[in-house]
């Protein structure tokens, strides 16, 4: 997976949609400018977020920075192995997804930025 | 970050990639790398630090000595140690935490932070008039360059032939460059020097010690060595409204002194203490930050100064002013993160072995 195979908010987070579900990621933009990645706060299994709220937290050495949801839906996965290894979200953003949800609204969907939009906000 | 100050070695901040920030209001090197590796250059060899923002303040005349020792909190002696001490408001409250070079009893340098020099200036300005000193605030003229680590005598020891050989211990010379102080101190709990020298002669060290191979280290691993380190950070451990036995800063107090500012006030507060600075662990994985509140009870107890996941020793610590009725070592707190009450125990502040020290 990379950059040209998702969809994003201007916060910087990325989802990739699979049918009725989406992974939800950061961008190589954002996990370049936290630095070194030492530790995701993340949601439990089952818990339902609306499009733009925070659902996870993303630590660095020095601060921590909130992640928001890019689609309303129910968390159906997480991706355990940021639990021992968050720093492979700084060695491959794409290939490392947050969480995965169950798409609520597919119609949210059309409101995301393609990658170009994403990279003028930059 | 147009109005922001730099230092005589912005230029090679910048050649180096450097991701700057506005610190004390200078525009400073944040990383070169990224904060880890730094800090771990630091902890297993040799790094360097432009610290050039730090504040110099020059206290001359016949009473230099006696008004030190009225306006600072330790005993100053004139010797060849830096001495540590701190400054405060009549109320006991931190003006500043500062580094104290008595070079005679009519000359005396002190170092203060960045954000505090021209407070602390103007608050030490208005002792003056019962005292035969004149202050010269020389921040412009100097600046400084601390290399830190246990290889930070091998590296420097290349560049200059006498160096101080035990902590704390400083050298002041003068030679065709100007004037030139090399301290064995740091702010890192590493074996390390500061290196206090003029404009010109700064970038030529720093080129020099950058060809030995010293790593050029950021502000962001300063401030999580000096944690691990268990050193205070003002504006984190304390401020105006905290004093030095909350802090737990009380060896940079004298409490034998006949006078200082703000010693009134501390002995009535030394009766009655009501908080204290702990140091702390976090029992599940997080990592508590700086400002978070602290809970006992579903009480607001307090809050956290400073916190990390140890770059070291990859535990969750913190440091949190508390009420002192959950200081005891053991004590189980909660700290607010992200509106999770995560459970910490409060423990002793060795985070880390300092085996590198002289």
């Amino acid at each position: 997976m990379n950059k040209n195979d998702v969809l994003y908010l201007d916060t910087h987070e990325w989802a990739f949609i699979e049918g009725s579900k989406a992974k939800v990621g950061i961008s190589s933009y954002a996990a370049m400018h936290l630095g070194d990645i030492v530790f995701f706060d993340l949601p439990s299994v089952g818990q339902s977020f609306k499009k733009g709220d925070v659902f996870a937290a993303v630590e660095s050495v020095k601060s921590a920075s909130d992640l928001y949801m890019p689609l309303t839906g129910k968390v159906v996965s997480v991706n355990e192995a940021l639990s021992g290894e968050p720093q492979l979200v700084n060695e491959d953003p794409f290939s490392n997804f947050i969480v995965e949800i169950e798409i609520a609204n597919p119609s949210e969907v059309s409101e995301l930025l393609s990658v170009d939009q994403y990279e003028a906000t930059l | 970050m147009n109005n922001l100050k730099r230092t005589s070695l912005y230029e090679k901040h910048v050649a180096l990639g450097a991701n700057l920030i506005d610190f004390g209001g200078f525009h400073m090197p944040l990383y070169y790398t990224s904060i880890a590796i730094e800090h771990h250059l630091v902890r297993k060899h040799a790094g360097m630090f432009d610290v050039s923002h730090m504040g110099q303040i020059v206290v001359e005349g016949k009473d230099a000595l006696k008004f030190v020792n009225y306006v600072l909190t330790s005993s100053i002696e004139i010797s060849h140690k830096m001495q540590y001490a701190l400054l405060l408001n009549e109320a006991g409250g931190i003006l500043d935490d500062l580094m104290v070079y008595p070079f005679s009893s009519e000359q005396i340098l002190m170092v203060v932070n960045a954000s505090n020099i021209d407070k602390d200036y103007n608050h030490i300005l208005g002792f003056t008039k019962d005292f035969d000193v004149r202050l010269r605030n020389l921040s412009e003229d100097f600046n400084c360059i601390a290399v830190q680590g246990p290889e930070s005598f091998s590296m420097l020891s290349q560049i200059f032939d006498n160096l101080p050989k035990h902590s704390s211990e400083y050298i002041f010379s003068h030679d065709e460059n100007g004037p030139l102080l090399i301290s064995r101190s740091g702010y890192t709990g590493e074996d390390g020097f500061e290196v206090y020298l003029h404009d010109s002669f700064a970038q030529i060290i720093w080129d020099k010690l950058y060809s030995a191979g010293v790593h050029p280290i950021g502000l962001g691993a300063r401030d999580t060595l000096r944690f691990e380190a268990a050193m205070p950070l003002y504006g984190n451990e304390m401020d105006e409204t905290v004093n030095p036995i909350e802090a737990g800063l009380t060896f940079g107090v004298d409490f034998n002194k006949a006078e200082f500012i703000g010693k009134t006030a501390l002995l009535k507060y030394k009766d009655n203490p009501l908080r204290k600075n702990v140091g702390f662990e976090l029992q599940e994985k997080n990592i508590a930050r700086h400002g978070y509140e602290v809970y006992a009870n579903d009480q607001i107890i307090g809050h956290v100064t400073t916190g990390y996941l140890s770059p070291t020793t990859n535990q969750a610590l913190g440091f949190a002013l508390i009420d002192i009725n959950y200081s005891k070592l053991g004590t189980i707190i909660y700290i607010n993160i992200r509106n999770k009450f995560v459970p910490a125990v409060v423990r002793n502040k060795k985070f880390i072995n300092k085996n590198n020290k002289v």
